[in-house]
């Protein structure tokens, strides 16, 4: 008993320190050394030297798909990785000790993120798994009609921040629980279950430099929420989801919060300046480009803008150096323009013309410069293709045609 | 202890990481399971996009698509006296496969008679440019284009007809 609360004060005396930028990555169109020599166990005198091939590899711009790992957050999980193997439920060795101090210390870092108890955090593979969870609640129905009220924080194509800490008034004073999916906020704006009255929470591990595979549901205690497993088994974490807990994906996603909490205002003013670089420059130099969303209620680091007139997968195909998204990569299988865009009521062909900008913690002046340098000089490109900017020069008016449907 | 354990942790974890095999080099282009650099060709190197004066008797325009569909493509022929195309032009609002697939049928509808363009398939089309399942429609509406500006030619050369605006129905 002692010797576990000895290693428990050991691992939370181990913090996370982000140091000043030092292990931050140089990001751009860089050169990569890849080495191709062949996988040894040892390395031996008669191994060849490694082959280095220079590979070139786009910028990244679709942070709202996934973000890289923070160098931080790779360093605190390794440990976990390589040596502190134990599965963290095994109550009779070190191991076991160790693995479920480093829970519990990751646990504790989810929860000071957002203002919860470390009790109502639950760990899950992912936020889908805890909005899964979250809308399974509805089964155990207590009201009559409305149960439950699910709203997503911040919108993963569009940017747009909801409201929550209305909503959350409403729905208390109401009686009705209160859902959000938090994927895209957590770590980017402050956020606060309490104050936003907030029951259950969806958390994603990639969307804030953590690593993948690996979220939480935050479920709250007083007044308590029920909710039903969606996988039992051996009832770790409280019952609520049975398995294993993985150690150094849980280790990652704590040191992925503590970093972003800590980081969170230095990000927002620097990100806040590269969109509105990156805005200005763009609508400055074109005409006709309409920003998706509503301009005040917005998470500036996910600009997705419409340039009329030329389609957006091909503007995608022609900026092949910039890794960018065109609406939501949920529905890139299907045909159909995005349904968001449609909800807010954009007009269909604009809807086709939309590309998704990110800008992340990583995303460098010089290649928000590029990508928009980029834009303009393909988009004025095709346009010249364009059948509809070619009408529109002319002055035809394109709701009045007609048009053949296929 | 402990640091020196980290450090010689930290420094196996680095080998191991050089050692692992990564994915082969790729030049820099669009992904290859996604746009054929036979399609990306086709925007880096645009043949025949431009506009034919549509009101000469010589010339059909075929417009097809709609911009809520996210594909609309027009193709211009002009015709000699003898009924062979001796110029084609286009201009798309579509996506890469889109703008390959009216490029080509431009390039194939030169040189050919009015009868002959009017035998360019849609599978021709998709298997030159080798369009994955998702993008056999563009194929198939850049056959239409060539089929809606061949019929707007015929119209214009009709002696009853009058000279319309030009845009295929």
């Amino acid at each position: 008993m002692l010797l576990r609360t000895a290693w428990r004060r050991a691992a939370a005396a181990v913090p996370v320190s982000p140091g000043p930028n030092s292990t931050a990555p140089t990001r751009g169109l860089r050169l990569r050394v890849v080495d191709h020599a062949t996988q040894s166990d040892v390395p031996s005198a008669t191994a060849t030297a490694p082959q280095a091939e220079s590979e070139l590899r786009p910028l990244y711009m679709d942070v709202q798909a996934t973000t890289p790992l923070d160098p931080r957050v790779l360093d605190a999980m390794i440990p976990y990785l390589v040596n502190y193997y134990g599965n963290p439920h095994s109550r009779t060795h070190a191991y076991g000790w160790e693995s479920e101090a480093a829970m519990e210390h990751a646990r504790q870092q989810v929860a000071s993120l957002i203002g919860a108890d470390p009790r109502e955090i639950i760990f899950t593979s992912g936020a889908t798994e805890s909005n899964n969870i979250a809308i399974k609640e509805l089964e155990s129905a207590i009201q009559p009609d409305t149960s439950l009220v699910s709203v997503m924080t911040v919108n993963n194509e569009i940017g747009v921040k909801q409201p929550i800490a209305e909503i959350g008034r409403i729905c208390s004073s109401r009686k009705v629980y209160f859902h959000t999916d938090a994927a895209q906020a957590v770590g980017k704006i402050p956020l606060d279950v309490n104050d936003m009255k907030v029951d259950l929470m969806s958390i994603s591990g990639h969307k804030i430099y953590g690593p993948k595979g690996v979220g939480a549901i935050y479920i709250r205690r007083r007044p308590r929420v029920r909710v039903e497993a969606l996988q039992s088994g051996g009832g770790q974490e409280r019952g609520m989801r049975s398995g294993t807990v993985p150690t150094p994906l849980v280790v990652g996603l704590g040191a992925a919060c503590e970093v972003a909490q800590q980081e969170m205002e230095y990000d927002h003013k620097r990100i806040s300046k590269l969109a509105e670089r990156l805005t200005q420059k763009i609508m400055k130099s074109l005409p006709d480009v309409v920003m998706n969303g509503d301009p005040e209620h917005h998470y500036p680091g996910c600009i997705n803008l419409s340039f009329a007139y030329v389609e957006g997968e091909s503007l995608l195909m022609a900026l092949k150096d910039v890794a960018l998204s065109s609406g939501s990569a949920c529905t890139s299988a299907s045909l159909e323009p995005s349904y968001v865009l449609r909800a807010i009521g954009t007009d269909e062909d604009l809807a086709h013309s939309s590309i998704r900008f990110g800008i992340g913690r990583f995303t460098t002046e010089e290649e928000v410069d590029y990508t928009v340098e980029k834009c303009i000089h393909h988009v004025k490109r095709l346009r010249e293709m364009s059948p509809l900017w070619e009408m529109v020069q002319d002055g035809i008016d394109l709701k009045s045609i007609k048009w053949t449907q296929h | 202890m402990a640091a020196a354990g980290a450090g010689r942790l930290r420094r196996a974890a680095s080998a191991l990481l050089l050692r692992s095999p990564r994915l082969p080099a790729r030049e820099l282009s669009a992904p290859a399971r996604l746009y054929h650099k036979k399609v990306v060709d086709h925007y880096e190197n645009p043949r025949n996009v431009g506009s034919l004066d549509k009101t000469s008797k010589n010339v059909g325009t075929g417009l097809v698509g709609a911009p809520a569909c996210g594909d609309v493509m027009k193709l211009q022929i002009q015709v000699d006296e003898k009924g062979k195309i001796v110029d084609a032009r286009f201009k798309t609002f579509g996506c890469g496969s889109a703008i390959a697939s009216s490029s080509l049928a431009t390039e194939w509808v030169k040189g050919k008679t009015v009868e002959e363009a009017l035998t360019i398939k849609n599978t021709d089309i998709a298997k030159e440019l080798c369009l994955p399942p998702v993008k056999l429609h563009c194929s198939m509406l850049a056959e239409d284009a060539i089929k809606a500006a061949l019929a707007d030619y015929k119209l214009k050369q009709e002696p009853t007809g009058e000279a319309e605006k030009g845009e295929g129905k």
